[in-house]
């Protein structure tokens, strides 16, 4: 396989069944973590150039807070996590176990607890990928980026960059009903990683 | 401006004629390259996403690299006319959006554009005009084709015109 964009339909659809199930494992997580009913959407699997796959994010200029770790190794590939910005708050205040609406500023606390649950949704998600593929992951530690959606997105892709020129991405969005909080997960395979995932699926 | 402004996506470039407006939203460690001829009012923008097409495997997308994208920029604006020895520059973005520990040199991706697309422009003998690089926030640019005037948006340190 030379690039994402000869992906199959049936492939598509391999990685979005454990795509699926990685992301159920993390939205349990979250669940317990934050005491409410996490619902999540039916995941997307997208592949497009770079210079539209922005168009997924629902603009690159809103203001979101994203949580990326990468694992090196046999399988390199990039995990974000994405927030919207006024969203977070209600995140923090549930972790808190404080009055909603209690937080109005994000502190180093906050910072650490944000990346904390990066930390334990890409640990789930991946955990239910070594079930399926008998590999080890091993994320570096998280990092925190309050910004521009694009320009956390950008710098994630750019790790794809040096090898194709479209990206391949698997968003998952937790729903929590209420307060309609909704996060983005994505899943950014390098194009080796890709390959194993497939393969180990059976579907190349 | 009565138009609406051409989308500049991410490893992607365009050259206009005034009195169009070229934008780019979200650049973080990819850095906004403009180029502009002031007598024919042509610009150009470019999102250079990566340093050095020389190390890649498959080279494509020409506008993805510092180098490549530099170059086929000033073709794309001599077919509207423009003239390359006329032309100026002005930069944005290289930004380190995040910090890990102990971060080894392909984290520092952001300087290492800005220095690549630098090194192109002074090749190419283009002078940067104004400069705005680095730090860890995200840029929207905007560039006049008109006269040259760099919007540049963010979110924590709100905006200037250089």
């Amino acid at each position: 396989m030379k690039d994402f964009s000869e992906l199959n339909a049936i492939q598509l659809d391999a990685l979005k069944e454990i795509s699926n199930i990685g992301a159920g494992n993390a939205a349990t997580s979250l669940s317990l973590m934050l005491g409410r009913k996490i619902d999540m959407s039916v995941p997307k699997a997208n592949i497009a150039p770079f210079n539209q796959i922005m168009n997924y994010l629902g603009g690159a200029e809103s203001e979101v807070a994203g949580g990326y770790m990468r694992v090196d190794g046999e399988s390199p590939m990039g995990i974000l996590f994405l927030i919207p910005k006024d969203q977070v708050y209600f995140f923090i205040d549930l972790i808190f176990g404080q009055p909603l609406g209690t937080t109005q500023d994000l502190n180093e606390m906050h910072f650490s607890a944000l990346k904390e649950i990066v930390n334990i949704l890409a640990g789930s998600y991946l955990n239910a990928l070594s079930a399926f593929t008998q590999q080890v992951y091993s994320p570096s530690v998280p990092a925190l980026a309050i910004d521009m959606a694009g320009a956390i997105l950008g710098d994630v892709l750019q790790q794809i960059g040096e090898f194709s020129d479209y990206a391949l991405v698997i968003e998952n969005v937790f729903i929590e009903q209420e307060r309609h909080i909704n996060g983005h997960f994505f899943l950014l395979p390098e194009p080796k990683t890709l390959e194993l995932l497939l393969r180990t699926l059976g579907v190349l | 401006m009565t138009t609406e402004p051409i989308k500049v996506g991410m490893a992607d470039l365009r050259a206009a004629p005034a009195p169009l407006t070229l934008i780019t939203t979200g650049l973080g460690s990819c850095v906004g390259v403009c180029l502009w001829d002031p007598i024919m009012k042509v610009g150009g923008l470019a999102h250079i996403m990566l340093p050095d097409s020389t190390q890649s495997r498959s080279i494509q997308n020409k506008a993805k690299y510092a180098d490549t994208g530099v170059t086929l920029l000033i073709e794309e604006m001599v077919k509207l006319g423009a003239v390359k020895s006329r032309l100026v520059a002005k930069i944005a973005g290289g930004a380190q959006m995040f910090n890990f520990p102990g971060a080894s040199n392909v984290m520092r991706i952001g300087e290492r554009n800005t220095e690549a697309v630098k090194k192109c422009l002074e090749q190419e003998k283009i002078r940067i005009l104004a400069e705005d690089t680095g730090g860890n926030f995200g840029r929207t640019i905007e560039f006049s084709t008109t006269d040259g005037q760099l919007l540049i948006k963010t979110i924590s340190k709100g905006e200037k015109v250089v």
